[in-house]
């Protein structure tokens, strides 16, 4: 869904900085049999085999390149390539020429995973190959296998079971351990103890030619929890790998003045105060610094909220994360990256994070009812047929079937089935969600705080109209802005067709606006006095800002900018408030702006001039008060926020530190996607409720025969495989409902792809 | 009961055969992209990938 993104923001996909590096591809790239390496580069906007095609033969054609293959389910495409015959960013450049965005992927991160689900997928296999078999035997017994035939059996089923539970029930007894180590208990404890002892139990009867094992029923139970687990992990990993996807290779160098006049790289942590640094249009500011030499404009929206792109000159110091848009820099480091505002920002997170309510799972809070409930049970079980009936091997049988007809199967697949489900349902609507508290806490949700500039607008300024003067002026002005880079002259040259016009002696003053010469008069295309008009003061200037165009030092025409809000804002808004949540907006920009997009959206609480800090404050407020709020934000001002809310949201176009701070990460680029993940976090909440009480109703109804010894293994393996499968197809229901986006991709670049194919 | 005894050892190797066939199928990246393999099908032009060079 990356692909839907393109559409509803195009102006923030075009300004993403394209920063690489060779010795930082280099670095990111690993050693590939002799005297070649792999490299994985992500390519969000690949959907088919078209675009494999292009990708591929495009990387093909370059002499460096051994083999390219795309992954179409990640969107990445991992490239083997000789160091020696070619440069490494040619590998970028190549998938750029393709017509595909693209940026290195860090492998570290993405390997580990992996091998979680692999191991995973393993253990399944096992214990499915293990109760498959076993199964075989059982269904021979129950028919009727006479002594010495079902005592084989018996020997053979152990023979696979052991192996196969000591092998695939890892996973369990692993976390059963941590958590019984930390003095906790967890759905994992009572299936360790169940699966354990069933198993011990039947190895004890076989050897003593007992009439009942229980090999199948642990291995059953084994494969299917591990179902549910390879599930969920599928589901989140599918998740994070789109959200790492997104996630453009953040600043690790920048490029530093020697002495002598020259230039290196050094690692972003290696920069002391004081280094002499060289900042390129487009980069990001690596540490906080101040500039030297040059000036230019700096985009603070995601590090203040400021909508409007800044000037800055010689002396003026820069945050760390600010983006650089024109003009080279010279700036001298102040902090160290530890030092910086990014890693500030990230200290009031960690504080956020611990006042948090600290939220438990639902499926952890049952588990810390239902095992104590179970395992007091068993134990009557095993007391009282011991001391009343008096016969203690009836007693340990019984008390077995106790454990293993309560074996929480259902109950723990009650829960991750519903969430892997919705994660689904969420991520075809171009929505990531990090786990499945995010869903049992919006839920909860009963106020939702928006962030402004690149969260209920789309963070870049777009032409709104003609404030004064001569319509004709347009043309003239869009062929002017043509020549400058600055975001509004930018966006100006997209308002409007150019006229015919030479332009000519185009200079730029920082600042203050550009100057050319056309059709024998000098213009000035900038702010009011720099064209010869009277300037109008600070906050009186209303929510966008203004641009005029003078002819000869008197001002002939006005053009009014704003920051475009989100064409679906107004509707999000009003359906959120419709569901009885409150809707407030906290912003860092100033109080015109906000209080015009607040006044556009009916919200009717609204904040500005908020510091990181104050919003952070005002969420506890919230919170003490004992208010759950959802924040929807982007900025790096924002992460804490983000952190400190009951749960968060961002959009994919966010920063790298907003995006890892919040729980949902949209990439449809459509705020309806606010009230749909409430929606879809109620029915689940809902769904996991229903599936709690449908699978400890099905024990409760089971606890009974299991006490008094009517189970058998026929009985058990019959009502297990059941209550499974209910509590798998009443989350299915999830499915059911419409969508915000149709279920097949637009597909945005098609015409362009068909072309390069060619 | 003498069948079984060529039957249960037979049926037995057959699943382990399935079992270890399923673990070299993951181990050698056979899931690692269901949706490009499913994609790629549809790919007449290139019986053989472009990409790689002897």
């Amino acid at each position: 869904m990356p692909a839907s993104a393109i559409m509803a923001t195009p102006v923030i996909a075009a300004a993403e900085p394209v920063s690489d590096d060779a010795e930082a591809l280099l670095a990111l790239s690993r050693a590939a049999g002799s005297a070649a390496r792999q490299i994985e580069f992500a390519v969000p906007d690949a959907y088919c085999v078209t675009c494999i095609n292009a990708i591929e033969t495009g990387l093909g054609r370059l002499p460096q390149v051994v083999s390219a293959r795309v992954n179409l389910s990640q969107r990445w495409v991992r490239v083997v390539f000789a160091p020696e015959k070619g440069s490494v960013l040619d590998l970028p450049r190549a998938i750029r020429a393709s017509g595909y965005r693209t940026h290195a992927l860090d492998p570290v991160a993405d390997g580990r995973q992996d091998q979680a689900l692999h191991e995973l997928i393993r253990c399944m296999a096992v214990a499915g190959f293990a109760a498959g078999n076993i199964m075989l035997f059982s269904v021979s017994i129950w028919s009727g296998a006479d002594a010495a035939t079902r005592d084989m059996f018996h020997w053979i089923s152990a023979l696979i079971a052991l192996p196969a539970i000591a092998y695939a029930g890892r996973p369990f007894f692993r976390s059963a351990f941590a958590a019984l180590r930390v003095g906790r208990t967890n759905m994992d404890v009572p299936i360790s103890i169940g699966v354990v002892l069933a198993t011990l139990l039947s190895l004890w009867e076989t050897i003593h030619s007992g009439a009942h094992a229980y090999f199948d029923a642990s291995t059953m139970l084994l494969f299917f929890l591990l179902v549910g687990r390879t599930f969920d992990h599928l589901m989140r990993e599918k998740a994070r790998g789109a959200i790492a996807n997104l996630a453009r290779l953040t600043p690790r160098g920048v490029t530093r003045w020697l002495a002598d006049g020259t230039t290196a790289y050094v690692a972003a942590e290696d920069v002391t105060p004081g280094m002499l640094l060289l900042l390129r249009a487009g980069e990001r500011v690596p540490v906080d610094c101040r500039i030297v030499e040059g000036a230019g404009d700096v985009d603070l929206s995601i590090v203040t909220g400021e909508s409007m792109a800044v000037a800055v000159g010689p002396g003026a110091s820069l945050a760390a994360g600010a983006i650089n848009l024109r003009a080279v820099l010279k700036v001298e480091a102040e902090r160290t990256a530890s030092d910086s505002f990014l890693s500030q920002m990230a200290i009031l997170m960690e504080t956020a994070e611990a006042s948090r309510t600290t939220h438990r799972r639902i499926a952890d809070r049952a588990a810390s009812i239902y095992a104590p409930a179970v395992h007091a049970s068993a134990l009557l079980t095993l007391l009282g047929w011991g001391f009343f009936v008096g016969d203690w091997h009836a007693a340990m049988l019984n008390a077995v079937a106790v454990l293993i007809i309560t074996c929480p199967c259902a109950l723990a697949l009650a829960v991750p089935v519903v969430h892997a489900v919705a994660a689904g349902r969420l991520f075809r609507n171009g929505i990531m969600m990090r786990d499945g508290t995010a869903l049992e806490r919006a839920a909860a949700v009963t106020d939702i705080a928006f962030d402004k500039t690149g969260t209920l607008t789309v963070g870049a300024v777009r032409y709104v109209g003609q404030a004064s003067g001569d319509p004709a002026m347009l043309p003239i002005a869009a062929s002017l802005a043509r020549h400058s880079q600055h975001p509004l002259a930018v966006a100006l040259s997209a308002a409007a067709p150019a006229a015919p016009l030479v332009v000519e002696e185009v200079s730029e003053a920082a600042g203050q606006g550009m100057q050319a010469r056309a059709d024998g008069a000098t213009w000035r295309l900038g702010s009011a006095p720099f064209c010869g008009g009277i300037d109008i003061d600070g906050d009186d200037r209303g929510a966008g800002t203004e641009v005029c165009l003078g002819r000869g030092g008197a001002v002939v025409a006005v053009f009014s900018f704003a920051d475009a809000i989100r064409p679906d804002a107004a509707s999000a808004v009003a359906e959120l408030e419709h569901g009885c949540k409150g809707v407030r907006m906290l912003s860092g920009d100033g109080p015109q702006a906000v209080r015009a997009v607040a006044e556009a959206l009916g919200i009717r609480r609204h904040a500005a001039r908020l510091s990181p800090e104050a919003k952070l404050a005002d969420l506890q407020a919230e919170a003490a008060a004992g208010r759950r709020v959802m924040m929807v934000g982007d900025g790096i001002n924002d992460a804490p926020a983000l952190r400190a809310a009951h749960v968060s949201m961002a959009p994919s176009s966010a920063s790298d530190i907003g995006r890892s701070a919040a729980d949902f990460v949209f990439t449809n680029g459509r705020l309806a996607s606010v009230p749909f993940v409430l929606g879809i976090a109620r029915r689940a909440d809902r769904l996991v409720r229903e599936n709690l009480v449908l699978a400890i109703g099905y024990n409760a109804l089971a606890l009974p025969l299991a006490v008094t010894g009517h189970v058998t293994p026929l009985v058990a393996a019959v009502a297990m495989s059941t209550s499974s499968i209910l509590v798998v197809a009443n989350a299915l229901r999830l499915d059911f409902g419409t969508n915000l986006v149709p279920r097949e991709e637009p597909v945005p670049g098609n015409v362009r792809v068909e072309a390069v194919r060619s | 009961m003498n069948g079984l005894v060529i039957l249960i050892p037979a049926a037995i190797c057959l699943g382990l055969l399935a079992l270890v066939t399923f673990l070299w199928s993951l181990k050698s990246g056979q899931y690692d992209d269901l949706k490009g393999a499913s994609e790629r099908i549809l790919d007449d032009e290139a019986p053989i990938r472009r990409s790689e060079k002897p």
